[in-house]
């Protein structure tokens, strides 16, 4: 049974070995392929870092797109298996880290979230109604952290595919969306101080 | 349709054929091959060859030397086989070995000396100058080829290739060392391995990370 099961996963890093080599000469069907067989694979490994569904995801993702910036470091000769475990791994605890470090400096305000019967009682919020001004304050950012606010915050895109879509690295688009987010403020407040 | 699997097909519309990397061990010899002609370039003019040869007499000189000599050798190898995902963590441990000897050679030849007063200390600060001064270009060289495999761990990348190189620096200095280790000198030579070290593991990812 033992041996079928070897023989079985033996065959899995073989196949997949062939299709990273076939990625490598540019060859799309092949990496498509690849990229949706490993995927259970890669969630597995990050699913013993972590158990929240979302977080689980985006960590996969994370991992799919090392695998995409490094994939010319495989070398066909070897087994594909630690390769990419190596990837999922490494990307999951850089993502836990970063989570922790995260947490040192933020804590949830359940206040920020509550909106009251009271009209006047949202009055800050009341007074940025308007999306026509919304947008006016939008056209004030710089283009890059317009894009990643609009990518992450209003189109609900996770990083790894608003980093796809803009072209910025994860890293750049967090400080980016950061710096939109830190710049409007700002400017509501010139607007209504 | 799910983001991953969006991710996944806009991944596969972007691919572009990718020319593999050569083989770790491969590259730091290109690496040792690039030392080798600035060495050449640079060191044999100036440097004092019979006085080398005759310090090279000393099997504890000579144990020094090839103690710092396996260490940039080992450095180096294990750095080029870590900035690939999936090797062993025990390559770290590759220049255990000769940094043991290196060390080892070095604090004999403070004994020997008697631990005391050094026949030329006041060439220790050049010498944690040539250390330091030597592993800059070196290691802008090392680090140039490293970041091409964007390594997904820099902090051991970065620590063993920085001891490399400046262990490739301390075995360039014993051509311009005509004097025996003393404790100062040791002193110097660590604490300008250490600098080297620290600095290329604070610099890891300006220095590594994907262009």
């Amino acid at each position: 049974m033992q041996v079928s099961i070897d023989s079985t996963l033996l065959e899995r890093d073989r196949t997949w070995s062939q299709l990273m080599r076939a990625a490598q000469s540019g060859e799309r069907t092949a990496y498509e392929r690849l990229l949706r067989d490993v995927t259970p694979f890669i969630r597995s490994i990050v699913r013993r870092h972590c158990n929240n569904r979302a977080d689980i995801e985006e960590m996969v993702q994370d991992t799919l797109l090392t695998l995409h910036r490094v994939r010319h470091t495989y070398d066909p000769a070897r087994p594909f298996g630690p390769w990419l475990a190596a990837i999922a791994s490494r990307r999951s605890i850089d993502a836990l880290r970063r989570r922790v470090r995260v947490s040192k400096f933020e804590a949830p305000e359940d206040g920020a979230y509550e909106t009251f019967a009271d009209a006047a009682a949202n009055s800050d919020l009341e007074a940025v109604r308007s999306s026509e001004e919304i947008a006016q304050m939008l056209g004030r950012l710089p283009p890059k952290q317009r894009e990643a606010l609009e990518a992450l915050k209003l189109k609900e895109m996770s990083l790894a595919e608003a980093s796809v879509s803009s072209g910025q690295s994860v890293a750049a688009l967090k400080v980016n969306a950061h710096r939109a987010l830190k710049a409007l403020r700002a400017l509501f407040h010139e607007r209504s101080p | 349709m799910t983001q991953t699997d969006d991710l996944i097909e806009s991944l596969a519309a972007d691919l572009t054929p990718v020319q593999p990397l050569r083989p770790p061990p491969l590259r730091a010899l290109l690496w040792f091959a690039v030392v080798a002609v600035i060495a050449l370039l640079v060191v044999w003019p100036f440097a004092n060859l019979s006085i080398f040869m005759g310090r090279m007499q000393v099997p504890r000189i000579a144990l020094e030397c090839a103690g710092s000599l396996f260490t940039a050798i080992a450095s180096i190898v294990a750095a080029f086989e870590l900035s690939i995902p999936g090797r062993s963590k025990r390559w770290a441990a590759l220049p255990l070995a000769p940094l043991v000897l290196w060390l080892g050679a070095s604090g004999m030849g403070c004994l020997a000396n008697g631990m005391g007063m050094p026949l030329a200390h006041g060439e220790s600060p050049h010498c944690f100058m040539f250390i330091v001064g030597a592993s800059a270009p070196l290691s802008i060289a090392l680090f140039w080829m490293l970041r091409r495999a964007r390594p997904i761990s820099p902090l051991p990348v970065a620590a063993l290739a920085t001891l490399g190189v400046a262990a490739s620096a301390a075995t360039l200095l014993q051509f311009f060392h005509p004097f025996d280790i003393t404790v100062i000198d040791l002193a110097f030579h660590l604490a300008a391995v250490g600098c080297v070290v620290l600095l290329g593991a604070a610099l890891r990812r300006p220095l590594l990370s994907a262009q």
